[in-house]
């Protein structure tokens, strides 16, 4: 069996990955696609330490996390749908009406 | 010897596709890729022993979630070629700020090596019929001393379906 500290990289190299590009892609689509990725690097955190310690309360709270993600894809997705319909983009520097 | 080299192998795709997510132009493109990360770490889920959650990252993740962006993707499409990255800066920015968090992290990492059995890197698992690789002991947990943050987040769920509803449907009047 491995030491817990390659798990607990290779999560650390997903979730940069994933702020990265919520950083700077433009299309909304795929800033919401790195939030994923980044729910996805927590979750194999959690499940690491579940093997680690032998608690499966951390399995129980990475299936939370697969429920919000799935929350946050639906709601995120009719949002972005909404907006395409208004403005006809999906770029994130475009979507200016709070600035003045 | 086994473990690790299924380890890499797992970490490598998730990690190269991982990055090719971010840095494809067509959505579409980095869909398939993100589809390509979640499968791998459906593989490390089940390295870890943790089946259940193995087979509902395969099923929900990859064969529900990713459907959904991808409708979304074929919906929005934009024929004009657009600049997908914003500008210059902003990504030399990014990649600093992903630096300096990484390093930051990295070190903290590095510095709970050194605690002796109790520390971040834990060299030995805890013994494998402790955490006996089944379903069960999840239902057990998630139905017994985690039911009230389980209805919670079927609530949640709930939620989110109904303003998913709201925000996608098309205005009928005014």
């Amino acid at each position: 069996m491995m030491p817990i500290g390659h798990y607990l990289f290779l999560s650390l190299a997903l979730f940069l990955i994933g702020c990265i590009g919520v950083i700077t892609r433009r299309n909304v689509i795929i800033v919401l696609m790195s939030i994923e990725l980044i729910l996805n690097a927590v979750n194999i955190n959690l499940v690491a330490f579940s093997r680690y310690f032998g608690d499966v309360a951390g399995q129980v709270f990475a299936l939370f996390i697969l429920a919000d993600a799935a929350a946050e894809a639906a709601v995120g997705l009719g949002i972005i749908l909404a907006f395409f319909r208004n403005r006809e983009t999906v770029l994130a520097d475009e979507m200016d009406l709070l600035k003045w | 010897m086994l473990d690790s080299v299924i380890f890499y192998f797992f970490a490598g795709i998730a990690v190269i596709s991982a990055a090719l997510v971010i840095t494809r132009r067509n959505a579409i493109h980095s869909a398939v890729f993100l589809i390509t990360t979640l499968l791998a770490t459906a593989g490390i889920f089940l390295q870890l022993r943790a089946e259940f959650l193995f087979i509902t990252q395969i099923i929900l993740y990859a064969g529900g979630i990713m459907i959904l962006f991808l409708f979304v993707i074929m919906h929005v499409w934009l024929d004009v070629p657009l600049p997908q990255f914003r500008s210059r800066t902003q990504k030399w920015i990014a990649l600093l700020v992903a630096l300096a968090v990484g390093l930051e992290a990295g070190f903290v990492l590095w510095l709970a090596r050194k605690l002796p059995g109790q520390g971040l890197l834990i060299a030995n698992p805890a013994p494998a019929d402790k955490l006996p690789p089944n379903t069960e002991e999840l239902a057990r947990s998630l139905f017994g001393s985690y039911l009230l943050p389980f209805e919670i987040a079927s609530i949640l769920l709930l939620v989110a379906m109904v303003g998913a509803v709201i925000m996608a449907k098309k205005r009928t009047e005014a």
